[in-house]
């Protein structure tokens, strides 16, 4: 049988880029294409230690949604689900992107509050939300269990009907191959080893494929980011963490959307082949270890037993775990760093993969301009010196 | 799931004890003379290395209390 052909292109690295990215996970690749799409800038090089986008987007739940709190936060998560919305016709590529909605549960009193204040965020931003009783709920989503007799009954729930899943890797393959074809080099098995300096200039890369030279540097690293800047003595406050995600076996369709719960901490959806997908919590400790513990695992299950007590009869087949880097108030940094035309785009945490179109675009801009986007700029690193923090700790605090 | 040396108690399970991160981050001294860079990098940043990391850990469902420790991030073997 003849192989079908590539996506994308196999190329040596050439001496210098315009700009060059340090990884090729989802974000890596979305700010490649808008660079080239946006910006006419296709010089460009996307390096990446393993294989292409086999970093936290080929392992996480693919939840989008962007029903988050705060008016920045709004504006970012906003901006890329619309994007999502057009983003097959922009690609020319189908990744499976469907709209089934989002229960986010309330199980105590402050819960109900924290949802009801997000829901009128929401809408106020022009998002759409709609907070729905426990009647209303199984309306949605007829396997959640609303007993009232349960350790956490359910006493609610936010809805974002334009919330869903797609699927990660194909969302990847796409962005690669329009970059691709836009001429961006995408260079797999090249590690980044540290940076090239001139005074307090990034100039280039040093990679196990020998240097790099490049106008300007974006890191889109997710968990291994500090790695890179502390060869440079900068550093970040991001910690990184195991999370880990589980399927079970392929089932006849149950759920029809996506359920997530913050105080019993489960997320869960079924994805169109068949299979429930199940995220589970960050282990407490730092880790580069890319596996997380079976206790962590454990707790999610129990609590996944209780909402939907007809997945007692389904068996778990596979888990794993990604390096998530967290940030103090689960917001991303997206911007300048304190060395010229060094550019980061990290802590994502648990979080990120919704926002692949829309950080590809204001990163891409950031890379192009050499100054954030209106969406990014209140996403700097300067926020944790001025206080101006994000605290999405409401709309994130289940890892998802 | 780690088994934890607890100084007091000897090897127990995680589930007992509870992270407290980065070891030996001291409350500054003179905390009036800091500059909010200063206080931004005492609050908000800490190592994130891969590799050797001095940590702190809570013995919290046993004798409660705190102790400092190294333990390599990739491996999660503690140096004892
Ligand atoms: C289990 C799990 C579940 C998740 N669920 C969701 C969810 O439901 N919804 C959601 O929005 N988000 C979710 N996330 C978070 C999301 O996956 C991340 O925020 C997002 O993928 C990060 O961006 P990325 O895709 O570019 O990262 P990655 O795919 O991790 O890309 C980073 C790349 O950089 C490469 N790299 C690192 N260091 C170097 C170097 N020195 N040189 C060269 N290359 C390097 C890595 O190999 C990697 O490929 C989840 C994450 C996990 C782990
Ligand atoms: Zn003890």
């Amino acid at each position: 049988m003849e192989h079908p052909d590539w996506l994308w292109r196999t190329p040596e690295p050439k001496k210098s880029y315009d700009v060059v990215i340090v990884g090729a996970g989802g974000h890596g690749l979305a700010t490649a294409y808008y660079l080239a799409r946006n910006h006419g800038i296709t010089n460009v090089a996307v390096l990446e230690k393993g294989w292409l986008a086999g970093g936290n987007m080929a392992r996480n739940t693919t939840i989008i949604r962007s029903n988050y709190l705060w008016d920045e936060s709004a504006g970012i998560y906003e901006h890329s689900l619309k994007l999502w919305e057009g983003l097959r016709e922009d690609l020319e590529y189908d990744f499976l992107f469907s709209q089934r909605g989002v229960l986010n549960l309330a199980h105590t009193s402050q819960d109900v509050r924290e949802g009801t204040r997000r829901v009128h965020a929401n809408r106020l931003n022009g998002i759409d939300g709609e907070w729905l009783t426990p009647d209303e709920l199984v309306e949605v989503c007829p396997i959640v269990n609303t007993s009232p007799d349960v350790r956490y009954p359910v006493l609610g729930g936010t809805w974002q009907p334009r919330a869903g899943i797609a699927k990660h890797d194909y969302v990847a393959w796409a962005f690669a191959r329009k970059a691709d074809r836009y001429g961006v080099d995408l260079i797999q098995g090249c590690e980044v080893t540290g940076f090239i300096t001139d005074g307090n200039r990034v100039t280039g890369v040093e990679t196990n494929r020998g240097p790099i030279h490049a106008g300007r540097i974006g890191l889109a690293a997710a968990g291994h980011t500090s790695v890179l800047t502390s060869t440079l003595g900068v550093r970040l406050p991001l910690q990184s963490h195991p999370l880990q995600a589980l399927v079970s076996e392929l089932l006849e369709p149950v759920h029809p959307t996506v359920v997530m719960s913050n105080h019993v901490h489960v997320y869960v959806s079924q994805a169109h082949k068949g299979e429930l997908v199940m995220g589970a919590g960050i282990d407490s400790y730092n880790s580069y270890g890319q596996r997380g513990s079976v206790h962590v695992i454990e707790q999610q299950m129990a609590a996944a037993l209780e909402l939907f007590p007809i997945f007692a009869h389904a068996h778990l087949i596979r888990t794993w775990g990604g390096i998530v880097d967290v940030t103090p108030d689960a917001s991303p940094i997206i911007g300048r760093t304190p060395v010229e035309n060094l550019f980061v785009n990290c802590g994502w945490g648990t979080g990120g993969f919704k926002a692949t179109p829309g950080v590809g675009w204001v990163f891409a801009h950031t890379l192009a301009h050499g100054e954030p986007h209106e969406l990014n700029r209140p996403f700097t690193l300067e926020r944790f010196t001025t206080g101006a923090l994000i605290d999405e700790h409401g709309a994130a605090a289940v890892a998802h | 799931m780690l088994l934890i040396s607890c100084p007091w108690c000897g090897e127990r399970e995680e589930t007992e004890f509870h992270y407290g991160g980065q070891a030996f981050v001291a409350y500054p001294a003179d905390p009036e003379s800091l500059s909010d860079e200063e206080w931004a990098q005492y609050v908000f940043f800490r190592d994130n290395p891969k590799g050797d990391f001095a940590e702190r850990w809570v013995h919290s469902a046993g004798c409660r209390r705190w102790f400092n420790t190294v333990r390599n991030t990739v491996t999660s073997e503690f140096q004892s």
